[in-house]
C-alpha cells in the first residue's frame, strides 16, 4: 500500500470513528447497561420491567420541575412492572444529597458523577428521558419537559408497552 | 510529483480535521457552570441600577428601556 493510500485510508477510518463515536442512543437502539459506570446510588432491579430513564441535574430547572410529575407516574404504575430511574448528572455530591434530602421523590435515583453514561447516551437536552421496553430497547425518547402534554404521551407509551407481551 | 500528492493529501487531512474543532459546542451536560446565578447578567441588582441610572443619563431619555411614551406624543 502506497503512503499518500494509507493516509488516505487512515483519515477515512478516523472520520469513521469520529462520527461513530458522536452517535446517540435513538429509538430502537439498545439502552446501555448501567451496571458498568460506577453510578452512585443503589440501581434498582431492571431486567424485565419497563424502565424510564430520566436524566436530570440539580441546576436544571425544568428537571427539577417534572419531579412532582414523575412521582404520580411511578405511585400509578410501579406495581405494573414499571421503574422510573433518574440519573442525576451533578458532578458534586452536595447539591444532589440536598435536593434529594428536601424533594424525597417516589422513584430512585442514582449520581453519574463522572458523567460517562451521559456522554455515551449523548442525551441532546436537559432533562432527557428514555423510555425503554422489557427488553432493553429504547422506545421512546422524550426530550425536555412540558409539563401535561409530557406526561400525558409518557402515561400513554408507559401503559403500551406494559400490555405488550413479553 | 508523488510528494506534492502526498503533501496535498496530508494538508487536505489536516485541514478537514481542523474544520471539526469550529464545530465543537458545550454540550447539554456540560452546562452546569453556564446555568449558574452568577452567570446571569442582571444577578446584581444594584449594578442594574446604577447601569440604567448612567444609561438614561447619558441618552437623556428619562425611564431608558422599558416604559412606553416619550416627549414627542406619539404613544
Amino acid at each position: 500500500m502506497s503512503l499518500p493510500t494509507k493516509i488516505i485510508t487512515g483519515l477515512a477510518l478516523g472520520l469513521a470513528l469520529t462520527t461513530a463515536a458522536w452517535a446517540e442512543v435513538k429509538i430502537g437502539q439498545p439502552f446501555p447497561r448501567l451496571d458498568g459506570y460506577a453510578l452512585e446510588g443503589t440501581l434498582p432491579a431492571l431486567e424485565g420491567q419497563v424502565v424510564l430513564v430520566d436524566f436530570w441535574a440539580t441546576w436544571c430547572a425544568p428537571c427539577k420541575a417534572s419531579f412532582p410529575a414523575y412521582s404520580e407516574l411511578q405511585h400509578e404504575l410501579a406495581g405494573r412492572g414499571f421503574v422510573l430511574l433518574a440519573v442525576s448528572i451533578d458532578k458534586t455530591n452536595a447539591p444532589y444529597a440536598e435536593f434529594l434530602k428536601r424533594f424525597s421523590p417516589a422513584f430512585p435515583t442514582v449520581r453519574d458523577g463522572s458523567q460517562k453514561l451521559v456522554a455515551e447516551v449523548k442525551v441532546p437536552t436537559m432533562p432527557t428521558s428514555y423510555l425503554i421496553d422489557r427488553k432493553g430497547v429504547v422506545r421512546a425518547v422524550h426530550s425536555g419537559f412540558r409539563g401535561a402534554e409530557t406526561v400525558s404521551s409518557l402515561r400513554e407509551e408507559i401503559i403500551r408497552l406494559l400490555e405488550e407481551k413479553p | 510529483m508523488k510528494s506534492k500528492i502526498t503533501l496535498l493529501v496530508v494538508l487536505g487531512g489536516f485541514a478537514a480535521l481542523f474544520t471539526g474543532c469550529a464545530t465543537t459546542k458545550v454540550q447539554p451536560w456540560e452546562r452546569a457552570t453556564l446555568a449558574d446565578y452568577s452567570m446571569r447578567p442582571d444577578r446584581d441588582p444594584m449594578h442594574n441600577t446604577m447601569f440604567e441610572h448612567i444609561y438614561f443619563s447619558r441618552e437623556a431619555s428619562s425611564g431608558g428601556r422599558g416604559v412606553g411614551g416619550s416627549g414627542c406624543g406619539c404613544n
